[in-house]
């Protein structure tokens, strides 16, 4: 028998839409000038944020998101239930270490950079099941930790091809909530790892366009609903490219979606930030989620939107071991109420 | 000001042409990821070869021109041929590394690629570069242990070839 509140093969929907109640972000400097720099909540000048270190400097940004986030919902710490949380670092660093300081139950998660719409889908799961009245998700990024940890050393003077991806330095956090006044969750759709054998760690657009591109597909026919259905499919970071291929990955599918898709990592930078394909990590679909698009909502400018966090999982290991680059995409529908 | 969704994709119009490769998902998973690489290959941006070939010479000719001025100088100033040399390379990795240190390096390198990496400045870079960035684990298993981390490959099969070449000489001469 199939699950009670289930769609289809990778579809939930919610009986009482879980609330955003509240949401904050903090981003870089660089992000800070982009198009959507007056849609951020603070804009931070110093990479290392006044700390010793850029990891240090990444999970004060996350703490104080999420305290934001917190405060504006008119909540203490111990009146949330949950918090789900996760980033790019290894073993997770900058949520653990912000969890251990905000002290409330803890559920840390992994999605690559698709992990705030993970943890989105599992928060609204969490309250809908009847499991929680709050729960804090968040989530972080930092162009110099990433880029130490994935790549090279930040200082170090190489040439990236035009495809290659900027990560964003910032942090998003939101409340969720049983009731409340604010855009709403409806739906999740959970997505498959899909690789189709894009192996080079720089082209990241590529490995996770098509498990963006299965994930939105899959939604629609889960759900019976027409592409017109919403105002906006969004995805988090698949870049200039990426976009690209998954657009034409859904077409082949039956569904023409260009009128109505954008990409976080696309519209976080200007093309003459010199950033390449455009923004990438957690907090590039954290951060343009929790900022414009919600604000876009609650103004009313758009009604419905899916928002896809997409997220490529490799490891440095991984990819000098010459593995190829899998990919995965959560989808949740955010409505405005 | 435009909402920020309704962006079209760079000044690129999407269109979905008659010989573009498909990618159907009703085929096997390899003849999928077949189909998927080449449609990522119509995609993809192609590197601007003769851009970056350009920056590549100009730069590096204006490293090995700056080195020649150093040994002239130094050359003028009384120091013989080969020592003349030595104190040009230490002045230019110090120079590197000092706009390693202030951020201006990396700058230089995306335009200048080859130009800036295959210089002896460009391994002075990349030894500042993880000491800067590994210095907060510490100076042993931080600095010390993580200097070589991109110039190690190239000491390595650098002295590995020496090695190889002197032993044919030795043999071959």
């Amino acid at each position: 028998m199939p699950a009670a509140r289930k769609n289809g093969q990778q579809t939930v929907w919610f009986e009482n839409p879980p609330v955003i109640v509240s949401t904050a972000t903090i981003v870089g400097s660089k992000e800070g000038q982009g198009p959507l720099g007056h849609t951020f909540d603070k804009v931070i000048e110093d990479a290392y944020y006044g700390e010793k270190t850029w990891e240090r400097g990444e999970r004060r940004m996350l703490q104080e998101a999420m305290q934001t986030a917190v405060q504006r919902a008119n909540l203490q710490p111990q009146n949330i239930d949950f918090l789900l949380a996760g980033d790019l670092l290894n073993q997770i660093i900058s949520a653990n270490f912000t969890a251990r300081d905000l002290g409330i139950p803890f559920i840390g998660l992994y999605g690559a950079c698709s992990t705030m719409y993970e943890s989105m889908a599992l928060g609204a799961m969490l309250i809908d099941g009847g499991f929680a009245e709050n729960v804090l998700i968040g989530v972080s990024s930092h162009n110099a930790t990433a880029e130490r940890q994935y790549r090279y050393p930040t200082e170090q003077g190489v040439q990236r091809p035009m495809y290659a991806q900027w990560t964003v330095t910032g942090a998003a956090a939101a409340v969720l909530s049983r009731q409340g006044t604010g855009p709403v969750i409806t739906h999740a759709t959970i997505g498959k790892v899909v690789d189709l054998g894009q192996g080079d760690p720089l082209d990241m657009g590529a490995a996770m366009a098509p498990a963006a591109a299965d994930t939105m597909a899959r939604h629609l026919s889960d759900t019976g609903r027409r592409p017109d259905y919403y105002d906006l499919f969004v995805t988090g970071d698949l870049g200039l490219y990426g976009r690209e291929l998954a657009l034409k990955l859904m077409q082949h599918r039956g569904y023409d979606i260009a009128n109505r898709f954008n990409d976080c990592g696309v519209m976080i930078y200007s093309p003459d930030q010199d950033v390449h394909a455009g923004g990438s990590g957690c907090a590039c679909s954290g951060v343009v989620t929790c900022g414009y698009l919600i604000q876009e909502i609650k103004a009313g400018r758009l009604k419905r939107i899916f928002g896809v966090g997409t997220g490529a999982l490799l490891s440095p290991i991984s990819a000098q071991q010459g593995e190829t680059v899998p990919g995965i995409a959560h989808g949740v529908v955010i409505e405005g109420r | 000001m435009s909402p920020a969704h309704k962006q079209s994709p760079a000044g690129k119009t999407y269109d979905a042409g008659e010989n573009m490769s498909a990618v159907k998902d009703d085929q096997p998973l390899e003849t999928q990821k077949k189909q998927y690489k080449q449609m990522v290959d119509e995609v993809k941006p192609k590197p601007r070869v003769w851009r970056n070939v350009f920056w590549a010479f100009v730069v590096g000719g204006l490293i090995a021109l700056l080195g020649q001025f150093l040994v002239v100088f130094y050359q003028s100033r009384g120091l013989p041929l080969s020592e003349a040399g030595a104190a040009t390379s230490a002045t230019l990795v110090f120079l590197a590394a000092l706009l390693t240190g202030l951020g201006i390096y990396d700058e230089i390198a995306r335009f200048a690629g080859a130009g800036s990496i295959v210089p002896i400045t460009g391994f002075a870079n990349s030894m500042v570069s993880p000491a800067l960035e590994y210095r907060g684990e510490g100076l042993v298993l931080g600095v010390g242990a993580r200097l070589f981390t991109v110039a190690g490959p190239v000491l390595v099969f650098g002295i590995v070839t020496a090695w190889a070449v002197a032993l044919l000489y030795y043999f071959f001469r």
